[in-house]
């Protein structure tokens, strides 16, 4: 059963009228039911299409929050083999928000890492919405030092609503957590890939996104701060999330002409929770095709590219 | 009657009374309500004469207390593209930008100098918190990557004082993107071994302490700033419970290992050449400007003496409202 977005309220309906005609017809034989449900489902598809057409910002955001969008866990179990998960920062804790490991990607050893939101309540809770608190940031540090000690390729998934706003979150340093994070980034002589797979919230995305190369799922958002966050303080009303949205350039065309990401993934129509497997197989074409521009370069020339890459970064502005 | 009291007087006058009105000559002090007079508020470098509290200073200001004869040469930094998203909420930005321009005199939200502090030569980089919240967009981040340049060209420390309410939203994702860039000016310095302090300053908050502000050799912070990523409110809105006293402030930071040190204002510059020429592997610095000899204690003398907190303490008491 598929969750409705909001401005997918008329799609339900005549979704919901197909599903309500069949087992209609499933619990009277001899009602012919079929060929009205199959023009519901057409009429369904076109009303799809349109939709997802031209979304605006602030409906690409909800997209990117649907709760069943595909997660870290989900791309990780299809697109690696051999996932050996490592935890702890070897300081505090292990945190939930970020997963992370070893693993074999088109049977090359590689360092998988990403924020994980977790798909029921339980899990939710145990993974914090994805919101990583400085263990979080800490643990990845330690396993792309680990991955460029050994020559391991780091491929990163982000999805966040961004860094935790907590008290101990602040009181063990999240500031430090994730300006550390960034420039460990930056530092290792290794491939680094990262794939914006859902929301890529603020200064929690940026410590895992200052990447070689960056892609973005079609309808993944990517920005300084939440729409809603933005609106409250310019607008001084956070019910302006989509003028917000519109204003901050967060969708996936907008970053790519400002040269913030280097590709875009289309998603499947309806976005990427109506065909899982096609999205996931798309992101890992990308990896597959980022990680093969990057194999021939040897660790300095990646390190030197990748902070070339940001110190160029909005010299042109949108109109480039 | 001659030409002076008919046309100098009050010309004058009006001079006077535009400028040297009481408001202009007295500042009231935030936290514990006594007027100062502005000429003793200015030599204190903006900190309360009675009780210690630390008010905004700008940056052009700040820069001239630090370098030796308050002389410094003023880095160009390069301009970035003007409103680079065509951002517009309730104004446009190019509005908000010429508004800030107008109330601080300044072109923006960073101002690099170069001089000598102790005669040790430095580059210096502030910060500008009156600038729209000191928010961090291009211009900041090129500022502090010129500032880095710069000093790997000359061979210098850098010292930065940091003050920000976080990301210049206006220019969204491009502000964000200072993060890694300003760190890129910050492993410059590192792999050519020069020192990087940074002074964390009220206040420092966001994205800049999650990336330049947070990654110095030498983290030094003033009073009571509050330095943060997130900031109390949204945190109290999130755990919905008060935080506790002095919370996200520079003595619970410390407490909490995220700083070397906490300083008053009128003592940093000393110390800063302390560090700096320690860093440099330099003799200690010949303080020409101390008092005679005698005074001074015998050495080895442990602790920089402090020249401006005898002046400080020897200040009459001002008059409260
Ligand atoms: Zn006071």
């Amino acid at each position: 059963m598929t969750q409705y977005l909001d401005f997918e309220k008329p799609l339900a309906e005549i979704e919901g009228k197909a599903e309500e005609l069949r087992a209609l017809g499933r619990a009277n034989a001899e009602m012919d039911v079929e060929s009205e449900a199959k023009a519901l489902d057409a009429k369904a598809v076109q009303l799809l299409n349109d939709l997802y057409k031209d979304l605006t910002p602030w409906r690409k955001c909800q997209v990117a929050r649907h709760p069943e969008r595909p997660h870290c866990q989900d791309y990780i179990a299809a697109l690696f083999t051999e996932f050996t998960p490592l935890a702890g920062d070897r300081n505090f804790a292990d945190d939930h928000a970020v997963m992370g490991g070893l693993a074999r990607f088109e049977d090359q050893p590689v360092m998988v890492i990403g924020h994980e939101k977790g798909n029921d309540t339980k899990s939710r809770i145990d993974r914090n919405f994805g919101m990583a608190r400085p263990e979080g940031y800490r643990k990845a540090i330690r396993l792309m030092e680990m991955a460029g000690k050994f020559g391991l390729p780091v491929i990163t998934l982000v999805d966040t609503p961004g860094a935790y706003p907590g008290k101990g979150a602040e009181e063990r340093g999240q500031s430090e957590a994730i300006a550390r994070s960034t420039e460990k980034c930056l530092q290792i002589g290794v491939p680094l890939v990262s794939v914006i797979v859902g929301e890529g919230g603020s200064g929690g995305a940026v410590a895992f996104a200052t990447a070689n190369r960056v892609a973005m799922l079609e309808h993944s958002v990517y920005s300084v701060i939440t729409p809603e966050g933005c609106a409250s303080i310019l607008w001084k009303d956070s019910e302006k999330m989509r003028e917000a949205a519109e204003a901050m350039r967060m969708t996936a065309d907008e970053l790519k002409a400002l040269g913030v990401i280097d590709r875009i993934i289309p998603e499947p129509r309806g976005g990427a929770h109506r065909d899982k497997a096609a999205t996931i197989a798309a992101v890992g074409k990308s990896i597959s095709a980022m990680l093969k521009e990057l194999a021939k370069k040897d660790g300095g020339t990646l390190v030197n590219d990748r902070r070339q890459k940001f110190l160029n970064m909005g010299a042109k502005g949108l109109a480039a | 009657m001659n030409w002076i009291t008919n046309y100098v007087r009050p010309r004058i006058n009006s001079i006077f009374s535009r400028r040297e009105t009481p408001e202009n000559l007295w500042q009231k002090c935030d936290e514990c309500g006594t007027m100062l007079f502005h000429r003793e508020l200015t030599d204190n470098l903006k900190v309360c004469t009675n009780c210690g509290h630390h008010m905004a200073i700008s940056p052009r200001d700040r820069l001239t207390a630090l370098f030796d004869g308050g002389i410094f040469s003023e880095l160009k930094v390069p301009e970035p593209v003007t409103d680079p998203l065509n951002f517009r909420d309730q104004k446009r930005y190019p509005d908000r930008m010429k508004a800030a321009q107008k109330s601080t005199g300044e072109k923006e939200a960073m101002l690099v100098g170069l001089g000598e502090i102790g005669r040790t030569p430095i580059v210096a980089a502030a910060q500008d918190f009156s600038f729209m919240g000191g928010s961090m967009g291009m211009y900041v981040g090129n500022a502090i990557i010129a500032a880095a340049q710069e000093a790997v060209k000359l061979h210098r420390p850098l010292i930065l004082f940091s003050a920000a309410g976080g990301a210049r939203m206006q220019e969204g994702i491009l502000s964000l993107m200072q993060m890694p860039r300003t760190t890129v000016a910050v492993q410059m310095l590192k792999e050519a071994n020069l020192p990087y302090i940074v002074v964390l300053t009220h206040p420092t908050t966001g994205g800049v302490t999650a990336s330049y502000a947070m990654l110095g050799d030498v983290h030094i912070a003033e009073p009571n700033a509050l330095i943060c990523f997130a900031g109390p409110r949204v945190i109290e809105q999130t755990i919905r419970e008060k935080l506790p006293d002095g919370f996200q402030r520079a003595e619970y930071l410390l407490d909490h290992g995220m700083l070397d040190r906490v300083t008053p204002r009128t003592e940093l510059r000393d110390e800063l050449i302390t560090i700096t020429r320690m860093l440099l592997n330099q003799p200690p610095a010949v303080r020409g400007d101390l008092p005679p000899p005698a005074e001074v204690p015998p050495a080895p003398a442990p602790e920089t003496p402090a020249p401006e907190q005898a002046e400080a303490e020897a200040a009459p008491p001002v008059a409260k409202k």
